[in-house]
């Protein structure tokens, strides 16, 4: 299990509030056993509609890791594809004004920091990426602050994810089987347990 | 910090401790899966060489990508049938019961956790579906979850959550005739927005809950996920209890005391902290309907599509976008917009009395001309049941097309969906760019009864003008 700590590299702007589940990866693209191959398929429709002109297809921002988004973004359905989409096109780490919950939560049991930052940073972010798409960027999550070029600013993340992050403990599964023990004794307070036991 | 809600007390009764990072470690009492996002939570499991903990606390369904017409396999969709047989195969090699296509109890997961009595009042509830919260309506907390999360639950039967904050949202009166379950949440959702819930569980409260039945709060705690909030409850009451009573999972005999007990006692107190309380009123509510590409894009059915100036300046962006997309000009009224294709059904609006109320409409009346109209059961109980009260002979008879249970064009997985631009009534719950199968497909929400009018009129109309010339 790794830690994360900071996300270094190029960013990509992507504007809008609102950005649903839907656009990342439409829903046609959920037919499927695995999540291999959805990287090429993120955002397939509005990439058709706009022409090669989405920052996903735009040359300048190919090879970038860092998304820079606005307000609710991946709001919708609770598709793991939606992160996982985004994650296999080469993205680490996503700056936003703000998420959606189960979107966020995907992302963190990926290992991929969502942080958040007020929206004139945001607008900032995406000003500068946009005029200087070769500019590095760093999310630091040990110093809770965003650096692209000359420009700084401070970032937030809630405080349990933030300690996965750091701790290298962002894969809760290991953790959560290891209490098996305590699991079973949960289990056996509880009374509907025993009056609804739901094998058939 | 809310104190003795029932999110609380089933918060409280579910944890099993607290995580290094903060988190808590939550048991799930149920666990429903089905195609979409649970084979690769197997995979992973397989990978890790761990097994599933509590095998009799999942069940499994098939939804998502189900024809409704050619039921026949292999299906054909050959990546829907590959869906199939992963879900067939990691069920039966991890004793997982399955309801399949044809066994009488298979449909859309959130419609047949309930109408089997698995979904009871105090349990904690997770699936790899954000409707999720639809289970809430029983006085449950149910968590839409993603799939690496799925496989966390395959594993341990727990979760690493954090609390969410509680908000009271009381209505409370009687509603107007015409005006649904559908219209409460289209309405709480266009005034507090899409993301007014991040952060929070909705604790629908007041009278108006109260005198809703069983499925109609579910229609709105199904929506609780388009408000941003995780999940949303009702708290049990003898409503809840009669629902239950005789249900193949529920309680029976000296069980069935104990547990009214249990609920009556995971209630919400008189006296309950909350972190926020909303209150509306019943009476205030109309019709309402999605102009836009977001579910809290509404408006009532005799207002028109809102002027930029007329929105706070955060929401114009977005409502420059919906305006493109939907090809709708502000300042038009929405009644009136001609329809394409009239889709009847989905987690939200696909349960038996839903079909009753569209069914009201169509009776003894023709689905206008050029309008491809068409109602999905939720489930294989309620199609046998809509069957058995001769509903499918009204939709039959009034032009509707009479398909076979599944998610159908909610998100349109299956060979159900909109072709080109075409603009669609529709009882779901998502109007996204591209929801319902077509990249420029446009989707209006609203009741199901809404909806048969406007397959009858050809167009957006006012459910309660029909309803007045029957
Ligand atoms: S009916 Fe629609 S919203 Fe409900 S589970 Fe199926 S796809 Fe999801």
């Amino acid at each position: 299990m790794s830690q994360v700590k900071t996300v270094l590299g190029r960013g990509i702007p992507l504007v809008g509030n609102d950005v649903d589940t839907d656009r990342i990866i439409p829903a046609r693209f959920l037919r499927c056993v695995t999540f291999d191959g959805l990287g090429e398929q993120v955002f397939a429709d509005d990439r058709a509609q706009t022409h090669g002109q989405h920052p996903f297809d735009q040359p300048q921002y190919q090879g970038a890791n860092i998304l820079v988004v606005n307000g609710n973004f991946g709001c919708g359905s609770s598709r793991e594809h939606a992160p996982q989409a985004i994650a296999k096109w080469g993205i680490q780490a996503l700056v936003g004004e703000s998420f959606a919950e189960i979107f966020l939560g995907n992302c963190v049991a990926m290992g991929i920091p969502c942080v958040t930052a007020d929206p004139n940073t945001v607008k900032q972010l995406q000003e500068r990426l946009m005029a200087s798409p070769e500019v590095p960027i760093q999310v630091n999550l040990d110093t809770m602050q965003v650096n692209c070029g000359d420009f700084s600013a401070p970032i937030v993340m809630g405080d349990g994810a933030k300690n996965m992050f750091l701790a290298g403990t962002w894969d809760a599964c290991g953790q959560l089987v290891a209490q098996a023990d305590a699991i079973r004794k949960t289990a056996a307070q509880l009374p509907y347990l025993s009056w609804s036991d739901v094998v058939a | 910090m809310s104190k003795g809600t029932l999110f609380d007390k089933v918060w409280d009764l579910h944890t099993v401790g607290t995580l290094a990072s903060g988190q808590t470690q939550l048991f799930i009492g149920l666990h429903l899966i089905h195609e979409v996002t649970s084979p690769q939570a197997f995979a992973m499991l397989r990978e890790r060489g761990l097994k599933v903990l509590f095998p009799n606390r999942t069940i499994a369904t098939v939804d998502h990508i189900v024809p409704t017409e050619n039921q026949a396999r292999p299906f054909a969709d050959s990546l829907a049938e590959e869906m199939m047989q992963a879900l067939e195969k990691n069920c039966q090699d991890n004793d997982i019961t399955f309801y399949n296509v044809g066994c009488g109890n298979q449909g859309i997961v959130h419609v047949i956790a309930p109408e089997l009595g698995l979904t009871q009042p105090g349990m904690t509830i997770a699936c790899g579906d954000s409707h999720t919260s639809t289970h809430g309506a029983f006085g449950a907390i149910a968590f839409g979850i993603g799939t690496s999360q799925v496989r966390d639950v395959l594993a341990s039967q727990t979760l690493a959550l954090s609390k969410l904050k509680v908000r009271k949202i009381e209505v409370n009166g009687t509603l107007n005739p015409g005006v649904y379950a559908k219209d409460v949440i289209l309405h709480i959702i266009r005034t507090l927005g899409v993301k007014g819930g991040v952060g929070y569980a909705y604790e629908y409260a007041g009278t108006t809950f109260e005198q809703m039945s069983m499925e109609e709060r579910m229609t709105v705690c199904n929506m609780a996920i388009e408000g941003g909030a995780r999940c949303g409850y009702i708290n049990p009451d003898a409503v809840t209890f009669e629902y239950l009573k005789g249900r193949d999972f529920a309680p029976h005999g000296a069980s069935w005391d104990k547990a009214v007990e249990w609920w009556t006692h995971i209630r919400s107190d008189a006296d309950a902290d909350y972190d926020d309380v909303v209150v509306f009123d019943a009476a205030e509510i109309s019709p309402t309907v999605t102009w836009g590409i977001t579910p809290g894009q509404g408006i009532a059915i005799n207002q028109p599509v809102p002027l930029p100036n007329d929105l706070p300046a955060a929401e114009r962006p977005i409502a420059e976008e919906a305006y493109q997309y939907m090809d709708l000009s502000p300042g038009t009224p929405i009644q009136g917009t001609k329809i394409d294709v009239c889709f009847i059904g989905s987690c939200t609006n696909g349960r038996i009395s839903d079909l009753r109320e569209a069914a009201k409409i169509a009776k003894g009346r023709h689905v206008a001309e050029g309008i491809k109209a068409f109602v999905v059961p939720g489930s294989e109980r309620v199609k046998q049941q809509a069957e058995a009260e001769g509903l499918d002979r009204i939709f039959l008879d009034a032009g509707f097309e009479w398909r076979e249970p599944g998610c159908s064009m909610c998100l349109a997985m299956n060979p159900d969906k909109l072709q080109g631009r075409q603009i669609s009534a529709s009882s779901s719950n998502r109007n996204f760019k591209g929801r319902q199968g077509s990249s420029s497909g446009r989707t209006l929400l609203m009741s199901p009864a809404m909806v048969a009018a406007a397959a009858i009129t050809g167009q957006v109309s006012d459910v309660r003008s029909l309803l007045a010339s029957q």
